[in-house]
């Protein structure tokens, strides 16, 4: 049997940080050791230095796309439990493309900055920005009532639209967004991907709308139309009623001469 | 700009518990009331536990519950003294004639008939406490689409419509699975029709209820609504005998019409809808 304080000690010589110091450093942490302070508490910084790095896009400085996902699964989870009204906005720049190509992609980073910045200063400390993908960004805005969540979706809008975006000397480019937006179900059953499905729809309806503009999703029609139920007994009606009439000459009747009289 | 990240290190919460896995939780709804839902429910427990399987109805028709009516039970301790913490949900569990545990509501709920978070999370917590110890969790929810009819069906991995075939009825059934798809993207409907007056009877209606869906229920690209009709329950005079009795029918006359069609109606729940014991 080893002893038990090998096992338990942990020998920082033994272990090979260069990797994580340098990726601390370069996200201007500090990666040392302070005096007195213990391998275990040190280790758990440069752990919790390494998984926040893990969820932050480098460019941006946003949450990245797991830190999106994995807030988007937590807050469905809340939603069960508390029934909380919560708004994912999905906001995609209108035309990214065309400023990587006529200012290069050094410009188009900028913009991207820049837009990062936009949306954080627009939200609220608790609600969530994330860059989602290449010119996609996502918000989360938790405790979110319909009518604020149009309000701060119109608000990140005109704030982008009339920012000067400089991209390089004596130049500044404007851009705008199209934003999608969806309120996570208030029911256990359904799941992030749906969610994420029904925002990205709105977010596909304000692109193909004209771009630069806002599609929320609205709630379903859920009563049921005076065409629905005619339909739905109209036919029906008649054979129960055909049934009904025959139902009274089962006792005359054989069970077998009835079924073959109604599917006659 | 950093404040918009939650601090992913530091504050470590204790994760909830987890809302999966309720693969064998069964809703038993129905548009309308009086078609037959609590009746079904006990039944179907009734059939289960004589195929063997260890089966628990949850009375989670809060405000006007009456599984305690149908199976003359009624015990000291019910779900009212879980939700209040006066009793533990083992406490409150009791065999039910028919050889499966049962878990009744109690006088008192109607204050608990309002979806609050309180509500909810009681409701997650009992439910996700049950699903480990049976093969089947059966809930017997209200009628309609109040919130707690529909979070109650949230739970369930499957639902299972009770309609009988008369006009308001299969309306009410027809509005409650517009919800349903609508609202929580089910994809998947059983039907069962109660009081049946002829062979076939289910079946058609099941068609005319998928027809007037796929017609007027737009759900998203890939996500199709699909009703699948489960059964019949004849209309059959022994079925008032035994509720007037206050007996199950699975108990008194088994083999009677209806008897037999809900026998049949838990073998097809066994083969379809209950996943095997790994």
């Amino acid at each position: 049997m080893a002893a038990p304080t090998d096992s338990r000690l942990i020998e920082l010589h033994a272990l090979q940080l260069d990797d994580a110091r340098a990726l601390l450093e370069h996200d201007a942490k500090s990666s040392r050791q302070e005096a007195g302070e213990s391998p275990t508490a040190y280790l758990q910084r440069v752990l919790d230095g390494l998984c926040e790095l893990s969820l932050k896009d480098p460019l941006t400085g946003l949450g990245n796309r797991r830190h999106f996902r994995s807030v988007l699964e937590r807050s469905i989870e809340a939603v069960a439990r508390s029934g909380d009204s919560v708004l994912l906005l999905l906001l995609d720049i209108d035309h990214f493309k065309t400023i990587n190509d006529t200012h290069g992609h050094l410009a188009g980073d900028q913009v991207l900055q820049s837009i990062a910045g936009c949306l954080a200063g627009c939200v609220r400390p608790m609600d969530t920005v994330a860059r989602y993908g290449g010119e996609e960004f996502a918000v989360i805005l938790p405790n979110c009532r319909p009518l604020f969540g149009r309000a701060v979706a119109e608000r990140i809008r005109q704030t982008v639209e009339s920012l000067p975006i400089a991209v390089a000397p004596l130049l500044s480019v404007q851009v705008t967004l199209s934003i999608g937006g969806a309120y996570a179900p208030e029911w256990v059953r359904s799941t992030a991907d749906l969610w994420l499905e029904r925002a990205d729809q709105q977010l596909y309806r304000a692109k193909f709308e004209g771009r630069n503009r806002i599609s929320l999703e609205q709630p379903q029609e859920l009563s049921v139309s005076a065409e629905e139920k005619g339909l739905l007994f109209g036919q029906l009606g008649l054979d129960e009623a055909a049934a009904t009439g025959m139902a009274s000459d089962v006792s005359h009747d054989a069970q077998g001469n009835v079924t073959n009289r109604v599917n006659a | 700009m950093n404040d918009v990240l939650s601090p992913p290190a530091g504050n470590r919460e204790t994760p909830p518990i987890p809302l999966k896995p309720l693969g064998k939780v069964l809703a038993v709804t129905s548009g309308k009331g009086g078609v037959g839902k609590t009746f079904v429910s006990a039944n179907l427990a009734a059939a289960l536990a004589k195929r063997g399987h260890k089966v628990l109805v949850l009375d989670a028709d809060l405000g006007l519950a009456n599984l305690d009516v149908v199976l003359n039970l009624y015990p000291k301790i019910t779900l009212h003294d879980v939700f209040t913490g006066k009793a533990k949900l083992e406490e409150a569990i009791l065999q039910a004639p028919g050889g499966f545990s049962v878990l009744l509501a109690g006088s008192g709920m109607v204050e608990y008939s309002r979806l609050t978070p309180e509500v909810r999370n009681e409701f997650l917590r009992i439910v996700s406490g049950l699903v480990p110890h049976y093969d089947v969790v059966l809930l017997d929810t209200g009628a309609g689409i109040s919130d707690v009819v529909l979070f109650a069906v949230s739970l369930a991995s499957e639902v299972l419509m009770v309609a009988t075939p008369e006009p308001t009825s299969l309306t009410d059934a027809y509005a409650t699975i517009k919800v349903l798809v609508g609202q929580q993207q089910r994809q998947t409907v059983r039907v069962i029709v109660n009081q049946a007056v002829r062979p076939g009877a289910g079946q058609a209606i099941t068609n005319q209820l998928q027809q007037v869906l796929d017609r007027f229920v737009v759900t998203e690209p890939g996500h199709p609504v699909r009703l699948i009709h489960m059964g019949d329950i004849p209309l059959d005079p022994e079925v008032r005998q035994a509720v007037m009795r206050r007996q199950l029918l699975m108990q008194t006359t088994p083999g009677c019409p209806a008897g037999v069609a809900i026998a049949q109606l838990a073998c097809k729940l066994e083969h379809n809808v209950i996943p095997c014991p790994a």
